[in-house]
C-alpha cells in the first residue's frame, strides 16, 4: 500500500486489474490454453469496443445521478439511420464506394445519436421528469422506430471503408502502422508526466520521487509495447494474405507469408473516446460541473453553475458516443437490423458500475468503465470458448454483476 | 452608526410566497459597511428564506434590493456574486466528493491558457486562504466529505470570503461547530468587519450575536417585528421579540411588531 502510495496509483485500479487478470488466466486454464492467444485477445478487444465507447458516456451520467436506459435501442434507430443513410440517400448523391461515405456516415450517426440524446436531457433537465422514466420510455420508442425505419427490413452491405470501423479484415491496421501508433502513445505519456510534474514543481507542490516516475513510466511504456507484440502477433488468414501478396504482383511462397493484424480501428476509436473523455472529465470545467453536480446538486446550483443545462449537455454526449457505437456495431456486422443493440443499455450500465461508478452519484472513473467492459467481455467470450450455453452466460454474468458490487461496497467501507 | 452613509445592502419590502404560504412578507433590512446585523427569529421565521433571496437562490415576488444605493437586480447566485454578495450557507453547500480546491472555485475556476483546469494554481491559492483560515488543514487533494466538520466549514468559509467579498452571509456558522472553532469563526467576524466587509449573521444563538453584532432585526411568521442597536435592548428583550413578537422601547418597531 505504501508503495501504491508512493507511485500514486488507485489501488481500485489495481483490484480491477487483478480481477481481469485471474479471469483471463482462470480461462486460459480452463480452455487448455485457448483463451490467452494473440487471435482470442485481439478478437476480444474488437468485441469490446462499442460497450466500452458508451460506457465512457454512461459514467458521465451516472455520476450526475441518473441513468440512460435507451441507449441499446438509440443504438438500434441510429444503426437503421445509417443503413438508409448509405444504401438509399448517399448513393444518388455520389454514388456506391465513395470516399466521403464512410467520414459522412460517421459525422451522421454521432449527430442523429447526438439530438436524440439532447432531446432526453431537455426532458429530464427542464421538464424534470426522472431519468429512468425518460430513457425508458426511450427504450421502447426508439426500438419500435428502429423497425420503422425500413419497416423491419435489413440493410447489407455496408460501405467498404466504413467496414473498416467495426474492424475484421479491412479494419486492421498492419504491423508498421500499428508501432507508429505505440509510439505516439508512449511519447503522449512521458510528455503529459512531464508536463505535470513541472507545473507541480513551479508551484512548489510535493513530487513523487524520481524512481517513482521512471517506474509508472516504464510500466505504461512496457504495456503499450506488450499490446502492440500481441496485435501483431495474429496473422491474417492465409487466403486474405494470398490475396494481398498476389495484388502486389509477388508469388505466394509455399510455406506461406505471415502478415501480422495490428491495432483493431475499433479498438483504437475506443480508446481515443477513452482518453478524451478522460481529459473533458477531469481537466475540462464541463467534467467539474459533472462531477460537482454529481456531490450535491444543490451546491452546484448555489455556486452559479447551471445544472440543467450541464445535464441536459451529459445525456447529449451520451447520444453521441451512441451514435459512434452504432457506426461500429453497423460497420462489423457489415448490416443495419433493427435487433442491434438489444441488451446493451444492460452491459454499458454494468461495465460503468463494475468499472466502480456509484450508482449515487458524484463517483465514477472513465478508464474504470473501459475496464469494466473488458471484464464483461471477457467473462462472455471465455464462456463461449468452453461452450457454455446462452442461458448459463446470462446466470454467470448477473451473479457477477452482484458479486462484485457488494464486494465494491465492503472496499469502500474499509477505506473510509 | 452614522445614517447619512448608504447603506451597502437596503432590502425594501421583501415578499415570497411558496404555495401559498408567504414565507416572508414585506421585510426590510439594510447593511452597512464593516457593519454586522444579526438576523434573528424561530425556525421558519423566515430569515434563511430572506437571506436566500439576496444571496440569489430565491427570486422574490415583490420588493427591491439595493447595493451601495443603486437598484440591482439579483436572480441566480451569479448575480449576487457579481455584486460581490458571498454566501456561507448552513448546510455549507459542499459538493462532498471533490477536494477543497475544487469546492473553492467552483463555478469560478481558474484556466490555463488553454482552457483547461488550471488546478495547479487553484491549489496554490487554497493553500495561501486556508493557511490563513486554518494553518494545520494539510489535506488538499482529499475529498471534502473526508474533512472534520470545523474543516468543512474553513472550505465553506474560504470559498466566501476570497473572491473580494463586501457583503458575507452567514447562516449560522456556528452550529455545528466545538467551542474552539466557534471562537475562531468569531475572530474571523472581526477581523472581515475591520476590513469594511459588511456580514449577515444568522443565528439562533443570542449569546453569538450579542458577542459579534451591531444590530440585530428580528423576525416572526415572516415578517419583521423589529429592529434594534445592540446597546438598546436587553437579551430578555430580544427574547420577547423572536417568542411574542413584542417590540421593546429601544427598537424600532417593523410590520410584524404585535400591538
Amino acid at each position: 500500500m505504501e508503495l501504491l502510495r508512493k507511485l500514486e496509483i488507485d489501488a481500485r485500479l489495481i483490484g480491477m486489474l487483478s480481477a481481469l487478470a485471474i479471469i483471463w488466466f482462470g480461462f486460459h486454464i480452463l480452455s487448455q490454453g485457448a483463451f490467452l492467444t494473440p487471435r482470442n485477445l485481439w478478437n476480444l478487444s474488437v468485441q469490446t469496443s462499442a460497450i466500452a465507447v458508451m460506457a465512457c458516456g454512461m459514467v458521465l451520467v451516472i455520476v450526475t445521478r441518473n441513468i440512460d436506459l435507451s441507449v441499446g435501442s438509440v443504438l438500434g434507430f441510429v444503426g437503421m439511420a445509417i443503413g438508409v443513410f448509405q444504401a438509399r440517400w448517399l448513393p444518388e448523391l455520389w454514388g456506391l464506394e465513395n470516399p466521403l461515405t464512410m467520414p459522412a456516415t460517421l459525422v451522421f450517426a454521432m449527430l442523429c445519436g447526438g439530438l436524440i440524446g439532447l432531446f432526453h436531457g431537455a426532458l429530464i433537465a427542464y421538464l424534470a421528469i426522472p431519468s429512468f422514466i425518460v430513457t425508458l420510455g426511450g427504450l421502447l420508442v426508439w426500438r419500435g422506430a428502429a423497425w420503422w425505419v425500413t419497416t423491419g427490413q435489413t440493410v447489407a452491405p455496408m460501405d467498404g471503408r466504413f467496414r473498416a470501423i467495426g474492424g475484421g479484415i479491412e479494419g486492421a491496421i498492419g504491423a508498421n502502422a500499428s508501432w507508429v501508433i505505440a509510439i505516439i502513445a508512449i511519447l503522449a505519456i512521458v510528455i503529459s508526466m512531464l508536463m505535470r510534474r513541472r507545473r507541480r514543481a513551479e508551484f512548489g507542490f510535493s513530487l513523487r520521487p524520481l524512481w517513482a516516475e521512471a517506474l509508472v513510466i516504464g510500466l505504461a511504456a512496457a504495456s503499450v509495447i506488450a499490446v502492440t507484440l500481441i496485435v501483431n502477433a495474429y496473422p491474417l488468414p492465409p487466403g486474405i494474405a494470398r490475396r494481398i501478396i498476389e495484388a502486389q504482383g509477388q508469388v505466394w511462397p509455399q510455406g506461406g507469408v505471415f502478415i501480422p493484424h495490428g491495432f483493431a480501428v475499433p479498438v483504437l476509436i475506443a480508446v481515443l473516446v477513452g482518453v478524451v473523455m478522460t481529459f473533458v472529465a477531469k481537466r475540462m470545467r464541463f467534467g467539474r460541473y459533472v462531477f460537482s453536480i454529481g456531490g450535491n446538486p444543490e451546491a452546484a446550483a448555489l455556486s452559479g453553475i447551471k445544472t440543467k443545462a450541464v445535464t441536459m449537455q451529459v445525456f447529449g454526449l451520451m447520444g453521441l458516443l451512441t451514435g459512434l457505437a452504432a457506426c461500429i456495431t453497423t460497420a462489423r456486422l457489415n448490416a443495419a437490423t433493427n435487433s442491434a443493440g438489444t441488451l446493451d443499455e444492460l452491459y454499458v450500465i454494468a461495465a460503468a458500475v463494475i468499472g466502480g461508478t456509484s450508482l449515487a452519484g458524484g463517483v465514477g472513473t472513465i478508464v474504470g468503465a473501459m475496464l469494466g467492459a473488458l471484464i464483461m467481455q471477457s467473462l462472455q467470450s471465455g464462456m463461449v470458448l468452453l461452450g457454455v450455453d446462452t442461458p448459463l452466460q446470462n446466470i454467470v454474468v448477473g451473479i457477477v454483476l452482484v458479486m462484485a458490487i457488494w464486494l465494491d461496497g465492503l472496499y469502500r467501507k474499509r477505506i473510509r | 452608526m452614522a445614517e447619512t452613509r448608504t447603506p451597502l445592502i437596503e432590502m425594501r419590502s421583501i415578499s415570497i410566497a411558496f404555495g401559498g404560504i408567504k414565507a416572508v412578507e414585506e421585510a426590510s433590512v439594510d447593511l452597512y459597511p464593516g457593519e454586522v446585523v444579526g438576523l434573528l427569529g424561530h425556525n421558519g421565521a423566515g430569515k434563511s428564506t430572506l437571506i436566500k433571496i439576496l444571496s440569489g437562490a430565491y427570486r422574490a415576488d415583490s420588493g427591491e434590493i439595493h447595493v451601495d444605493g443603486q437598484k440591482a437586480e439579483i436572480a441566480s447566485p451569479r448575480d449576487a456574486k457579481a455584486h460581490g454578495i458571498e454566501t456561507i450557507y448552513q448546510t455549507l453547500a459542499l459538493a462532498d466528493n471533490v477536494d477543497a480546491a475544487a469546492n473553492i472555485f467552483l463555478g469560478r475556476e481558474k484556466l490555463t491558457r488553454w482552457g483547461t483546469l488550471d488546478d495547479a494554481a487553484m491549489e496554490s491559492e487554497t493553500r495561501k486562504v486556508m493557511a490563513r483560515l486554518n494553518p494545520h488543514f494539510r489535506r488538499f487533494n482529499e475529498p471534502v466529505s473526508a474533512l472534520s466538520g470545523g474543516q468543512r466549514q474553513s472550505v465553506a468559509i474560504a470559498r466566501a470570503i476570497h473572491f473580494n467579498a463586501r457583503v458575507l452571509i452567514m447562516d449560522e456558522p456556528t452550529a455545528a461547530l466545538g467551542p474552539a472553532e466557534t471562537a475562531q469563526v468569531g475572530e474571523l467576524v472581526k477581523q472581515l468587519k475591520a476590513e469594511g466587509i459588511g456580514i449577515f449573521l444568522i443565528s439562533h444563538d443570542l449569546h453569538d450575536v450579542f458577542e459579534l453584532a451591531d444590530r440585530i432585526a428580528v423576525m416572526k411568521n415572516g415578517k419583521v417585528v423589529g429592529t434594534a442597536r445592540i446597546g438598546d435592548v436587553t437579551r430578555d428583550e430580544v427574547l420577547g421579540m423572536i417568542i411574542g413578537g413584542k417590540c421593546p422601547p429601544g427598537a424600532i418597531p417593523g410590520p410584524g411588531a404585535s400591538p
